[in-house]
């Protein structure tokens, strides 16, 4: 292509209409008309339009399997990430870490990339389900711009298997309509109201580390306690409480959106996503304490796309991109190069970054939790009761 | 090549089949019932009948499913009944088969997606908003018994209505206008010739729908807001949430000697209902 310099208009409409018609390719009719180079000076000017360096050219598949939670990501940094390395994202969304763990231990799952939460790690290590992960294929992951409380998770016995990908708390969304004035600050509040004005609108989820844990916290014991003595007075405020709910599920916005549910368990990006349209729905952390927890990104054993696994992951902590993340789900992230391009709303609004106070009643999710066979069955008792 | 070789070189690829999609599988759920859980969930080899002996943790999950099950079934004959009667008795040849493709159209989505639209249609802001158009207030529908039922009858309404319809359909019209000839009323003649002649659509569109909704987990799950909890809801918690696979596997192993013999009791049943008369035949 030696001359590039002009196009008349007529040639280029003609080179359009054989673009159009498929007759050349995509590079011809960028390099014919000036495009292309026109692309590529912007580019220089642009950074956002430059290509990504480190897999331009290389060959990572088609494909990249993501196992994910609900409403948790922007799809534009998919297609973005379609756009940049020809590999289309495949999302499957699961409702909680129990079913993310069964799915790996059955074997096949086929994912690349999963987003397990803190407490699960460990567990992942120990079963021999995750891999270590290459910080060389993750030049935009840089340790130092996490803050620790929501990184070390990551890193088991000095090995890094995961990376931050957003953190957030537990708490409980209300629909103030209809408490009568009468505020509803801690989860004693939660339940009690549930079997009294709240009757029969209220949801908790169809999950045993918050559920269980967040009645718990009524008695005031710890939400990851797995003593006998605690747990039985946990199951009994829940099955005391059956009758009054409305839903187990944690599928809880559509019913919270159509004002069939006024209360629920909920978590941060939820919670802010529920006020965004309907202010009337606030989102409370129970004064007694609950659940902080921290999610990550991390490769399972065994992954059938590794490279594309690495080129998503690191895609994904690019802090533009994690950006529109949180602009679209409303989590917070512990990446201080992120933050640094976040809106002040979005930093200073108390749904993402709760009181202090509140904050240290908070505590992280415990392994036991995962695997203690009485939790379990408590949740099924529970559950069929 | 010999008469007995040639048998079983026919009897092979259904022998094989039978094999590997029924023996094999329900082998491998027995012996996972004899083990045990492994401390972070999973199957640990064992020779123990421990995971029976906890069987009573799930009675109310058998319970709601043995008394749902048959109701759900009932509940689906009552209404194909008269729409199978309808569109195999009373409407016109041309529009039947367009009317059967409506029957089938449902059916071309996924089960799931129909269910979550049911949500929304008995959710607040559907029918019992309407409702209240009319001056009914207070409906509550979504995620109640009763929804789950809607939900049964709306799901499987195809696979009773079908059966149900082929009988009706080869059922010969010229004994209806005997039976008018010899005096009997339209009653009289639908009790005593129609119903009996339509008895096998009946039992096999009942048969089909038993066995599908006694492992049914996503309309309670769904409809019924996780508060109904069947067998299948309780399988699905012990295998994805739990990861109990051997408590599991002897939950889904009874669940399956529960249907052998209730398949068995109904059959029998069935047949005997038809008191060996020869020109009808269950399946």
């Amino acid at each position: 292509m030696k001359d590039n310099d002009h196009i008349s208009k007529r040639k280029f409409m003609e080179e359009l209409r054989r673009y159009q018609k498929g007759s050349v390719s995509r590079r011809h009719f960028l390099g014919v008309t000036g495009l292309g180079t026109a692309a590529a000076v912007l580019g220089q000017a642009m950074p956002g339009l430059r290509p990504r360096p480190a897999y331009a050219g290389s060959h990572i598949g088609d494909r990249v399997v993501l196992a994910t939670w609900p409403n948790y990501h922007d799809a534009a940094n998919f297609d973005l990430f379609t756009d940049d390395t020809g590999a289309f994202v495949q999302v499957n969304v699961f409702g909680s870490n129990e079913e993310m763990l069964a799915k790996l231990q059955a074997g096949g799952s086929g994912w690349d990339v999963f987003v397990p939460t803190n407490y699960t790690i460990t567990t992942y290590v120990s079963e021999d389900l995750i891999e270590p992960l290459d910080v060389t294929k993750l030049p935009n992951y840089d340790a130092a711009a996490f803050d620790p409380r929501f990184a070390d998770a990551g890193t088991v016995n000095g090995v890094l298997y995961a990376v931050p990908k957003n953190w957030g708390t537990t708490g409980f969304a209300v629909n103030t309509e209809h408490d009568g004035g009468n505020a509803l600050t801690t989860w004693k509040d939660f339940f009690d109201r549930t079997m009294d004005d709240f009757s029969s609108r209220t949801m908790v989820h169809d999950y045993q580390l918050t559920t269980i844990g967040n009645a718990l916290k009524y008695f005031g014991h710890s939400f990851n306690s797995i003593d006998p003595g605690e747990l039985a007075a946990a199951e009994k405020l829940l099955i005391d409480v059956k009758p009054h709910l409305f839903a187990i599920s944690s599928d809880y916005q559509p019913a919270m959106r159509s004002g069939d549910a006024w209360l629920t368990m909920c978590w941060t990006g939820d919670g802010k996503q529920l006020n965004s349209d309907m202010p009337e729905i606030e989102f409370v952390l129970g004064r007694e304490g609950g659940e902080i927890w921290s999610d990550y990104y991390a490769i399972p054993k065994g992954a059938p796309h590794r490279e594309a696994a690495y080129a998503l992951i690191n895609h994904m902590l690019d802090p533009e991109v994690n950006a529109r993340e949180v602009l679209a789900h409303g989590y917070p992230v512990a990446d201080t190069r992120t933050n640094a391009l976040l809106p002040d709303e979005i930093l200073n609004d108390p749904i993402l970054y709760p009181a202090q106070e509140l904050l240290d009643a908070l505590e992280f999710g415990a392994a036991a939790t995962l695997t203690d066979p009485n939790r379990a069955e408590l949740m099924a008792r529970f559950k069929s009761a | 090549m010999t008469q007995r070789r040639r048998n079983w070189l026919l009897v092979a690829p259904a022998g094989v089949w039978f094999l590997v999609m029924l023996v094999l599988p329900l082998s491998v759920v027995f012996i996972f019932s004899l083990g045990e859980r492994g401390p972070a969930g999973g199957y640990v080899p064992a020779f123990t009948l421990e995971q029976y002996a906890n069987l009573p943790a799930r009675w109310t999950a058998f319970k709601n499913t043995l008394v749902l099950a048959p109701l759900g079934t009932l509940a689906a004959l009552l209404i194909a009944y008269p729409l199978a009667y309808q569109l195999a008795v009373r409407t016109d040849p041309k529009w039947k088969t367009i009317l059967l493709v409506l029957v089938i159209v449902p059916f071309w989505t996924s089960i799931l997606i129909r269910s979550y639209a049911w949500i929304f249609i008995l959710g607040g802001r559907g029918l019992p908003a309407l409702l209240e158009v009319f001056g009914i207030e207070g409906v509550r529908l979504i995620y109640t018994p009763f929804a789950v039922t809607i939900g049964i009858v709306y799901g499987y309404l195809p696979l009773m209505v079908f059966p149900i319809f082929v009988s009706l359909d080869r059922l010969d019209k010229r004994l209806l206008e005997a039976s008018s000839d010899l005096g009997a009323g339209p009653v009289t003649t639908f009790v005593r010739v129609t119903l009996p002649l339509s008895i096998p659509g009946i039992a096999t569109g009942c048969l089909l729908v038993f066995i599908l909704l006694m492992g049914e987990f996503l309309i309670p799950a769904l409809l019924g807001g996780g508060k109904v909890f069947f067998v299948g809801n309780a399988l699905v918690d012990l295998f994805l949430q739990s990861r109990n696979w051997a408590y599991g596997s002897a939950v889904a192993f009874t669940l399956i000697l529960i249907m052998l013999v209730s398949v068995t009791v109904y059959m029998r049943l069935i047949s005997r209902l038809q008191n060996g008369r020869d020109d009808v035949s269950v399946m």
